[in-house]
């Protein structure tokens, strides 16, 4: 910038950060829920979930409720039907 | 120095992007622009300009690839005309809210339907808000330069918007005219490598462009730092103008150009071709001392210098050779709004002419100006229609002259 000011540069722009639109979890209508006696630790439903809420908890998945908005991603690629989509407040 | 070559304002386009070392060219063939575009890909050929040809799938696509390009940080250069910018719209204003510097020439074609290729400003005019710098010449060599001279607008840190340079379609396009195409050292000297300051694409800090806003968040305030930033772009185009015109000898003005018109009555207002048309005319208007300003830059629009150069004038005719339906030309309108509350404020008098081509000639502007004259001071908003047939002139229509 010169030394007189006279512009104030505001950008379109904003840095990738958990939750930057707010708790998420909240749009879900079907919640995922993993059994954890069929999974076969495949982590082809970490790999796939658009929204970075499946996390590796020890040798399991885990699905962070707080920001999954209960797309089914992880149910339609699940090799071993693990995960199973059950309807929110039912 | 520099080399005189005998080209046509679209090979000096090319001369100036490729002078400017634009490394991403995404380009779409569109008639009149077409030959920018192939001249830059010669170029790159014969191995004397290193840059990245991406040949896209329509205009949409260029502007789209421009604004990927621009914001890894690199200096982007396309060009377009008529359906081709309608069609890039949308984008078009991305390139500006993203706050890219991207160059692009436009070679004002006018629009359908029908079909016509001839040159119209309404192509440009239709952008006018998108918060891209407007840039309006009326030489081959007028070209090249600004170009140049917009490329070092544009990237200031306080200005970071993409620019327009718009030339007149055939007048221009086609037309061989002796221009001096300066050598790579003196450019380079002039103009420096682009760094983005404000923010780029990089793979080690991911960023997210344009993400969704709520009404209470950031938007307006991005809406009025382009605005500012536009406001600014004013005094550096003066500045960088000058500096130019001491470096490579050439001077075609800041954004405005005044011919003869400090002690004249009457001034001729009007973009591109129409102004050195204009400035031949001025010797032959013998009812009134006549001058001539050459409005260059239309966004942003040079205000002061229209109310410090025309304010005390007894009349302005003003040459659109567009038209805002339903009001009237586009160039009119600003100067009426820059002259409104002036004491004896000038009559204006706004002239549409030239539509998809129509030529005008000097003989049509001296009649035009002699026609300005004798229009009555309490006439509200005087805009006529200029050349349009007889057919259409012998219904004795109002406005229609």
């Amino acid at each position: 910038m010169s030394e007189s000011k006279e512009v104030e540069m505001v950008l379109p722009i904003s840095y990738p950060s958990p939750g930057a639109m707010g708790k998420t979890g909240i749009w879900r209508v079907f919640k995922p829920v993993i059994d954890l006696s069929k999974c076969i630790k495949c982590w082809q439903c970490w790999l796939y979930c658009p929204e970075d809420t499946v996390v590796m908890e020890g040798d399991h998945p885990k699905i962070d409720y707080e920001y999954c908005k209960g797309c089914g991603v992880c149910k339609e690629v699940c090799r071993a039907g693990a995960i199973s989509m059950i309807r929110e407040g039912g | 120095m520099g080399e005189w070559k005998l080209i046509n304002a679209n090979q000096a386009a090319a001369h100036a992007a490729r002078l400017a070392r634009a490394a991403v060219i995404p380009a779409y063939p569109i008639t009149p622009q077409t030959t920018v575009v192939e001249t830059i890909e010669e170029f790159i050929h014969e191995g004397i300009m290193d840059a990245e040809y991406i040949r896209v799938e329509s205009e949409h696509s260029a502007m789209a690839a421009a604004i990927g390009a621009s914001a890894s940080g690199v200096r982007t250069f396309t060009a377009t005309s008529s359906q081709g910018l309608l069609y890039m719209g949308e984008v078009v204003f991305w390139a500006a809210g993203s706050r890219l510097p991207i160059g692009m020439v436009i070679v004002d074609r006018a629009v359908g339907p029908p079909w016509n290729i001839h040159t119209d400003h309404q192509d440009a005019m239709s952008q006018r808000d998108s918060g891209w710098i407007q840039m309006f010449v009326s030489s081959a060599q007028e070209a090249l330069d600004s170009v140049i001279t917009m490329y070092k607008v544009a990237e200031n840190p306080e200005v970071l918007l993409p620019f327009m340079v718009c030339i007149d379609a055939f007048i221009l396009s086609h037309t061989y005219m002796p221009v001096n195409v300066p050598d790579q050292a003196e450019v380079d000297s002039f103009l420096p490598t682009y760094r983005p300051p404000h923010w780029m694409l990089d793979p080690d800090l991911p960023v997210d462009m344009g993400n969704l806003v709520m009404p209470m968040e950031d938007y307006m305030e991005m809406r009025w730092s382009i605005h500012t930033s536009m406001e600014k772009a004013k005094e550096l185009l003066n500045q960088i103008s000058r500096e130019f015109a001491e470096r490579f000898g050439r001077d075609h003005g800041g954004l405005v150009k005044a011919v003869d018109l400090e002690d004249a009555d009457v001034a001729i207002v009007s973009l591109g071709t129409l102004s050195s048309e204009a400035e031949y005319a001025l010797k032959r208007i013998d009812t009134a001392k006549t001058g001539l300003l050459k409005v260059r830059m239309f966004r942003p629009f040079p205000r002061e210098e229209i109310i410090k150069l025309l304010k005390d004038k007894d009349v302005v005719v003003v040459l659109d050779r567009s038209i805002s339906f339903g009001h009237s030309g586009p160039l009119a309108m600003e100067v009426r709004s820059a002259l409104y509350g002036i004491d004896e404020a000038p009559k204006v008098v706004n002239f549409i002419v030239g539509l998809g081509g129509r030529d005008v000639t000097y003989k049509d502007i001296v009649s035009m100006v002699n026609f300005a004259i004798k229009v009555p001071e309490d006439e509200v908003f005087p805009c006529y229609w200029y050349g349009l047939k007889d057919r259409i002139r012998s219904l004795r229509l109002k406005g229609v002259i």
